[in-house]
């Protein structure tokens, strides 16, 4: 292996380990990496720099939590540009701090776009408002999320329980 | 009951109870392994087997097969459609070529294909060489099927590897076959193909036959794993014992196969079919899918490889010398810095800090003065477990 590829490897086995707990700290993920702790804060410092790590954020069961929240997935049809195709309306929508997601997708629709509020009203009259009336857009689907069963690989339901033997040889 | 009453008894039951059955030592430590299991707030190090659930596609594909009206006995020998992915996939891992159709036998679990295997080969009186710290059911199962087994221990100066002059040594006229298991239960420790090829040698030699129990073949993380049939000649004299409980997450579905040569797959087969008849047909559909499942693997290994890294490390830390082990789920780390025996400070540590690990003792007379920790767990049970054991070696400084 090359030191390129073995700094890809480890560049990646440090994501792989922040994706999973993004609270651990340079020196637990080195020891479970086999690497020293300096080492991993200068590679972790680079994912920053180079906007590979975008932000270490929590996953929230918010149900749970007892806080409302609304949200709902967008698709949005909408006409490309000649020079920009879909990526000026879509990073436009994306600015507006409501908007959580914002992906192009294939089928009937062309924009995913993930939405949130505090209430149904707000997110619909921020659809009405905000999304539909721009220029490029030409029609949209609101589906209001009733439920989650699972966010960014985390199950909200109850945890499966291990069934295992305390001893087992 | 007065004595004379009692001996009545125990000579009533030495009369009901087979002779080879009855002389058969039972494990001395149950009644620790007892209190173990039932101990409230204990966090256990003891286990054998994955912590994680049978990947979802594999528990899917069954309950499909179920759906689908697959409850049927199968062939003796297994579906053959598993055992023509089963022979694909060792063909890819190993570039040995098994014959699904007479080369291979899936059976209920490697348990039940290492009492195959010792029961097919088998004349009584033969011996066969097993190194040791080793996997409980060798030694009574060569006993149960007959044959003499003869230890060999290994030792930490040796990373618990087995020697080839070491094998060399214990063959007489009646050795008939040499157990091997790498990656090594309950040590962690592997073999290089060098080491193992010298092996092969002594073999060859002295017309042994092997029995390579690989069923941790993939929990190996550094280095590669070789079989021990890929090498030069061994594959007319190895029965390769492998299953799906270890790298799939499987334990409960007591799956498993042999691969070796026709003569000795067949005989195995022959006793296969009166005692088991078939492997259960819901876990051979399960497995189909699990071989497809090698992402999930991957998955699987690369977390196993990170608590390895933390539980070896945190060991080393608390002055717990502890052999890097290369394979498997198990680290073994010495505990003769505390004067302790490995029972003594398995039987502490449970009852001063809740935490279950297993004696090295119970794996083989060489394995005193060690303990098994497993990290099939958790990281932050794991974590829990080294700070408890840090607390417990504190207080007897």
């Amino acid at each position: 292996m090359g030191e390129k590829d073995e700094a890809k490897e480890k560049e990646k086995e440090i994501l792989q380990i922040l994706e999973g707990n993004a609270r651990l700290n340079d020196a637990e993920i080195a020891r479970m990496a086999g690497m020293d702790a300096a080492e991993v804060s200068e590679l972790i410092a680079g994912l920053e720099r180079k906007g590979i790590i975008r932000s270490y954020k929590t996953v929230i069961n918010y149900e749970k939590a007892g806080i409302e929240v609304v949200q709902a997935v967008i698709d949005v049809k909408v006409s490309p540009e000649r020079d920009t195709g879909y990526d000026s309306v879509a990073e436009r929508i994306s600015r507006f701090p409501e908007v959580k997601s914002v992906r192009l997708v294939s089928g009937e629709y062309d924009l995913s776009v993930l939405v949130a509020g505090k209430t149904m009203q707000e997110v619909a009259y921020f659809v009405a408002e905000k999304i539909a009336p721009l220029e490029q857009v030409r029609n949209t689907l609101t589906h209001f999320l009733l439920k989650t069963y699972k966010e960014n690989g985390e199950l909200y339901g109850e945890e499966e329980q291990g069934k295992r033997l305390a001893v087992t040889l | 009951m007065g004595t004379t009453g009692a001996k009545r008894e125990m000579d009533m039951m030495s009369d009901r109870v087979a002779d080879r059955v009855r002389q058969m030592k039972g494990s001395g430590i149950r009644e620790f392994f007892d209190i173990a299991q039932k101990m409230e707030g204990a966090i256990s190090l003891g286990v054998g087997e994955p912590d994680f659930v049978t990947p979802w596609s594999i528990r899917e594909a069954c309950i499909f097969s179920l759906e689908k009206g697959y409850t049927s006995y199968t062939s003796n020998w297994g579906l053959l459609e598993l055992r023509e992915a089963l022979s694909d996939s060792i063909y890819k891992e190993t570039g040995v070529y098994y014959d699904p159709k007479g080369e291979l036998l899936i059976t209920a679990g490697v348990s039940e294909a290492s009492d195959l295997a010792l029961r097919a080969i088998l004349n009584p009186g033969e011996e066969v060489i097993l190194h040791e710290p080793s996997y409980v059911s060798y030694k009574p199962c060569t006993a149960f099927a007959g044959g003499t087994p003869v230890g060999v221990p290994t030792s930490v100066e040796d990373e618990f590897k087995v020697r080839a002059e070491q094998i060399e040594e214990k063959i007489t006229a009646h050795t008939k076959a040499l157990i091997l298991s790498y990656p090594n239960n309950p040590t962690g420790a592997i073999m290089s193909r060098k080491e193992l090829e010298e092996i092969a040698d002594v073999v060859n030699e002295h017309d042994l036959l092997v029995i390579s129990d690989e069923v941790y073949d993939k929990l190996t993380y550094e280095g590669t794993h070789t079989c021990f049939a890929a090498l030069n000649g061994m594959k007319e004299r190895t029965i390769v014992l492998n299953g799906f409980s270890k790298a799939y997450a499987m334990t409960g579905w007591r799956l498993g196969y042999a691969a070796g040569n026709k003569e000795i797959i067949e005989a195995m087969m022959k006793i296969h079919q009166y005692v088991m008849m078939c492997a259960p047909i819901t876990a051979q559909m399960a497995a189909i899918e699990a071989l497809r499942c090698e992402d999930e693997v991957e998955r699987m290994v690369s977390e196993y490889n990170r608590r390895r890294r933390l539980m070896v490390n945190g060991l080393n830390t608390l002055g717990m010398s502890c052999f890097e082990p290369k394979g498997a789920f198990y680290t073994f780390p010495s505990i003769k810095s505390t004067g302790l025996t490995s029972e003594e400070f398995a039987k502490q540590l449970l009852f001063d800090e809740k935490v279950v690990v297993i004696p090295g003792s119970v794996f083989g007379a060489c394995g005193e003065g060690f303990v098994r920790c497993s990290y099939a767990v958790s990281q932050y049970e794991l974590k829990e477990a080294l700070e408890r054991i840090g607390e417990f070696l504190g207080k007897r400084r």
